[in-house]
């Protein structure tokens, strides 16, 4: 289908009872399934109403990540409570990427090491867990305990945040590089790097194609920046209406 | 925290990119909420200074991830333009990469 053309003027933002609100023109924006789209957070709502200024001729929602997160949150189309959320976060720690190392080549497993072994040194200590790395098909194998203080730490952030958490773990796939960006260990850039390892190494041996490769790097660094704002801005408790993040 | 180089940088980068955001608009810049946010927030916690204090960095970390986004949109959405929007070639175009040119047919098909 053709994209939809830009139809308004004028972006702003106005405050309403349950947060603030985007104004298209004189029309207050909705989400997908037609809700008032409401944010918490006023810097949050500026950013999605600097996404909306920004479309030129059509709109390209593939671009509006901060709008597609609020919608998400407001919505909540997959249906999850907070503990479903949550489990599936945790989750991916089984999979999680910078804990599946391989054996070769071995310029690969060596560089896998000297990235990885350390942002798996910090998350270990920074939680006082155990997490460990395998070469093994099946994974590593995590400690219940350390689920349980995953699970435990991220039931402090309230529903949007969560969203926002268990978006950027699926993109990065990978909790312990999301914690890394939650906690402002690691940044953005770097996340990704880590997240992409094995392409890095693969690029740098055969050559990158830019209609590959950097596409999807931007789309990736897009999509964790994303993620990583909306976490910190929704978790901002002086900053934000509390009414609207309940679980 | 992360390593994030200098506050100033992150500050210019991210106006420089709000103001290629604005170039779509048609508005000056200056006078968007985004503009006006990222301003009084550095202003008001200082975070242009060489020693940051936890609130300083943790805005420093923001503005980077906010920068990072908005760099990252307008790269992907350039090279998404350069390599996937051309959608399809019109009948000429594909006539012209073989040397071809379409007949013209001032009236019509028979």
């Amino acid at each position: 289908p053709p994209e939809r053309k830009r139809f308004y003027q004028n972006v702003s933002i106005s405050q309403g009872e349950g947060g603030f609100e985007i104004n298209l023109d004189h029309r207050k924006l909705k989400t997908p399934q037609a809700k008032l789209f409401t944010v918490p957070n006023e810097a949050l709502a500026i950013a999605v109403a600097t996404e909306w200024d920004s479309q030129k001729d059509t709109i390209k929602f593939y671009t509006m990540h901060l709008t597609t997160l609020c919608n998400t949150a407001l919505d909540n189309p997959t249906q999850r409570n907070k503990v479903q959320l949550i489990c599936a976060a945790v989750k991916f720690l089984e999979t999680d990427t910078v804990c599946y190392r391989v054996e070769e080549p071995a310029a690969l497993a060596e560089l896998q090491k000297n990235e990885w072994d350390p942002i798996i040194a910090w998350a270990e200590k920074r939680y006082n867990v155990a997490i460990g790395s395998s070469t093994s098909i099946t994974g590593p194998n995590i400690p219940a305990s350390t689920k349980d203080t995953f699970i435990s730490h991220l039931a402090s952030y309230n529903m949007w945040a969560l969203q926002g958490i268990e978006y950027v773990i699926t993109q990065l796939k990978s909790l312990i590089l999301s914690m890394g960006l939650i906690d402002r260990h690691i940044t953005v850039e770097k996340a990704v790097l880590l997240s992409r390892l094995e392409e890095e190494y693969q690029i740098q041996r055969w050559g990158s194609v830019e209609w590959a490769h950097d596409y999807d790097l931007c789309e990736l660094r897009a999509r964790a920046a994303a993620g990583t704002l909306f976490v910190h801005l929704c978790s901002e408790s002086s900053t934000v209406k509390h009414k609207l993040l309940q679980d | 925290m992360a390593a994030l180089g200098s506050p100033l940088g992150t500050l210019r980068g991210l106006l420089r990119e709000l103001r290629y955001a604005s170039a779509q608009a048609g508005r000056p810049y200056r006078d968007t909420p985004a503009y006006q946010h990222v301003i009084s927030a550095f202003r008001a916690h200082r975070v242009t200074s060489e020693k940051l204090c936890r609130a300083q960095q943790e805005l420093h970390f923001q503005a980077a991830t906010y920068l990072c986004l908005l760099r990252s949109v307008r790269e992907h959405l350039a090279l998404h333009q350069e390599y996937h929007g051309k959608g399809e070639r019109s009948p000429e175009e594909v006539a012209g990469l073989v040397g071809f040119r379409l007949p013209q047919q001032p009236g019509g098909k028979g």
